[in-house]
């Protein structure tokens, strides 16, 4: 293992549930093919956004990187380990690293325990006992995440939805982790309290170099929060760029779809390109041969239904801009600094 | 109240299709009162949207529920006047609004899945609106259905019009109850986050539908949402809540483009953009939304406000703002804040700037 190794590295990731039915004897009839054949890389520090629209299997590579899903096929490699398949103890050691942050900050905290307990756990799970205590650091967190340390013996109830989702960030902070995966984690908040929580993220990454694998429909805001971004479609990444890259200079038809189709306040001033895709996501049951896109692309022929368009650099991108389209837009000639 | 005749004045009072006047919505809960909305004013016409926008919470919802009469009976208080085409809704009794409602009026909620029965067929759910309203028969009702779904869009309509809401996807399911809300050609539809669910691209389509079938038959509609990206697309004028009142309304581009009350200001800075500038902090607006047990005093932005020390004498803290327009401005574009013109010119001018770059 070199020093440039990035801290995640993922190939050929694939999770697929299997689907059981039958009579009398259930046996598996098909699959949800949720996840098939990601490759993506994340450096120490660094945020890499992950869109897409529902169902698109953007949870489940969280979930399959936290190892809360075990794959089905393909490699997590961690700092140099391959954790794709290891055991419960074997995990033990990366966990503390890897914390995630959940999109309901509702549902994900325990309502019988109080906000100490609830930050307190990993270091209880993982045995870890800070100078000071755990009650100091508790404190500690707390106030990193903007709230008041005398809350600590309060509930979660007492709490409202930005507050409770901070709690979650305390938490996930709790064992100074190097990566966080975080899995819509300010969708459910309203706007101006979103915005705090954007910031508060932002501020964390900046200050404590953790990496994010930061998962979010709202393209707006994996903007504002990633250096890189990969788009998802149907299981499979369609484009993964830097921020400036994909947002100036889409290059899959999907992604320029999906920039067009987000509604913005300075619409009236400056009316962008719209492109409006009929129909819905297929199936992931039976997706589409080829490219999976085809169905709903205008750009589709008989080759995108033949072969899958591999995810490479297409001419005209810069370093690090893969795109898996046959027919690739055209690289804007005007490329914004 | 001064705050509706000031406002009713600009605004031809007796042309408006609906009519809102100083409502009030108060809960009795086991807390205590619930002020959920508190003193709003606005009028909507034939073939126009009105976007209401604000938090949770704001009584953007509870507004629109009332309106239907869809509000608790047993413990809801309501003051006010709705005028609905010049016909009296909040003292309706429950006959005269079922004849209204699904007809005249209809409503498109946010969740789908939850607003549709699973027991049913989508074709069937479409259809008892239509055969309560005209009487129609059962075949009249499903053609009727078939052609409804057609209209939203929904591919093989004669076939999917025997379908179970579970068997659509979520897009196709608030397709179908746009349907449902317009199978009664209603002069009024209210759509309280039709897409909040959905994905963009869905989004987008579902927009551009309801704009479509406005334009066909002049609906007016209010649109509710808490996204300004939303409201920038489907909007002709805005409402801002917060707290249960009307912070400020407009013209669509007014509003957007030239805020008056610091929440909207607010608002506006704390949502990412696709080119804005990507290093700088989003400007959130601090604290939380206020509870309606126990509102602020005076202006109930106030506690949260980054201009309130700037007005002298503690105005904020004491005095409810009225909802008036500001010099410069259009008189039809009003906000309820203290701060006078010049110290607007002076404090917005730097956000402006910003939004520009």
């Amino acid at each position: 293992m070199t020093i440039t190794d990035p801290l995640l590295h993922v190939s050929g990731l694939t999770k697929h549930f299997p689907i059981r039915g039958g009579f009398p004897v259930k046996r598996t009839v098909g699959a949800v093919r949720a996840v098939d054949g990601l490759d993506f890389q994340v450096a120490e520090g660094e945020s890499l956004g992950l869109v897409g629209e529902s169902g698109c299997g953007k949870s489940t590579t969280g979930r399959l990187i936290t190892r809360l899903l075990e794959p089905t096929a393909g490699r997590i490699t961690y700092a140099g380990r391959d954790i794709t398949h290891a055991s419960r103890r074997q995990l033990a050691a990366v966990r503390p690293e890897i914390q995630m942050i959940f999109q309901d900050p509702y549902s994900s905290l325990n309502p019988r325990q109080t906000i100490g307990r609830i930050v307190a756990a990993p270091m209880e799970i993982h045995g870890i006992n800070p100078a000071g205590g755990r009650e100091r650091k508790v404190r500690e967190l707390l106030e990193t995440v903007g709230l008041n340390p005398e809350h600590y013996n309060r509930f979660p109830h007492e709490f409202s939805g930005g507050q409770r989702q901070r709690i979650g960030v305390a938490r996930a902070l709790t064992l100074s982790p190097k990566l966080i995966v975080a899995d819509e984690p300010v969708s459910a908040l309203d706007v101006s309290i979103q915005a705090q929580v954007v910031n508060l993220l932002q501020t964390l990454q900046k200050d404590l170099g953790i990496a994010f694998l930061f998962i979010a429909h709202d393209l707006a805001v994996v903007r504002h929060f990633s250096q890189r971004v990969a788009v998802m479609y149907l299981g499979r990444i369609v484009e993964i760029a830097n921020r400036s890259d994909l947002y100036e200079n889409p290059r899959h038809p999907y992604t320029r779809a999906l920039l067009s189709a987000v509604p913005e306040v300075t619409d009236h001033a400056r009316p962008r390109e719209r492109i409006l895709l009929t129909g819905d996501v297929p199936s992931p049951i039976d997706p589409p041969s080829g490219c999976r896109f085809r169905t709903r692309c205008w750009k589709a022929t008989d080759q995108c239904a033949t072969e899958t368009p591999p995810l490479t650099r297409i001419d005209g991108n810069g370093t690090g801009h893969l795109a898996a389209c046959h027919h690739p837009e055209t690289a804007r000639t005007t490329v914004a600094v | 109240m001064s705050t509706h005749t000031q406002v009713s004045t600009h605004t031809q009072a007796g042309a408006a299709f609906l009519s809102v006047r100083d409502l009030k919505v108060h809960f009795s809960t086991e807390d205590g009162v619930v002020r959920a909305v508190d003193g709003l004013s606005f009028e909507l016409e034939r073939g126009r949207t009105l976007g209401i926008v604000g938090e949770s919470g704001s009584g953007k919802s509870v507004t629109n529920l009332a309106i239907l009469g869809l509000h608790d009976r047993g413990r809801t208080a309501l003051d006010g006047e709705v005028l609905l085409d010049g016909k009296e809704l909040l003292t309706a009794t429950e006959r005269e609004l079922e004849r209204l409602r699904g007809n005249k009026m209809s409503m498109i909620f946010q969740d789908a899945l939850a607003s549709l029965s699973p027991y049913h067929t989508v074709g069937a759910q479409i259809g008892e609106t239509y055969r309560k309203h005209t009487g129609a028969s059962r075949r009249e009702a499903r053609a009727r259905a078939v052609e409804m779904l057609r209209r939203v869009g929904i591919p093989q309509p004669d076939v999917r019009v025997d379908d179970y809401p579970h068997q659509f996807s979520g897009g196709m399911r608030q397709r179908a109850m746009i349907a449902m809300a317009l199978v009664c050609d209603p002069e009024l539809l209210i759509a309280d986050e039709p897409t909040t669910a959905l994905d963009v691209t869905v989004q987008a389509q579902i927009m551009d539908l309801l704009r479509d079938l406005q334009q066909e038959f002049g609906t007016a509609i209010i649109f509710i949402t808490h996204d300004l990206g939303v409201i920038s697309r489907i909007a002709d004028d805005v409402l801002v809540m917060y707290g249960g009142r009307c912070v400020e309304k407009g013209g669509r581009a007014e509003v957007l483009r030239a805020p008056l009350h610091p929440y909207t200001l607010g608002l506006l800075g704390s949502m990412p953009s696709l080119d804005g500038p990507v290093d700088v902090p989003l400007s959130p607006i601090p604290g939380t939304p206020p509870s309606l047990l126990t509102p602020p005093q005076g202006c109930r932005f106030h506690p949260r406000c980054a201009f309130a020390e700037k007005v002298g004498g503690g105005l904020c803290g004491s005095n409810r703002p009225l909802l008036e327009p500001s010099e410069g401005h259009s008189e039809r574009h009003a906000a309820a804040c203290h701060l006078t013109p010049e110290q607007r010119r002076e404090y917005f001018a730097d956000y402006a700037a910003a939004r520009v770059n």
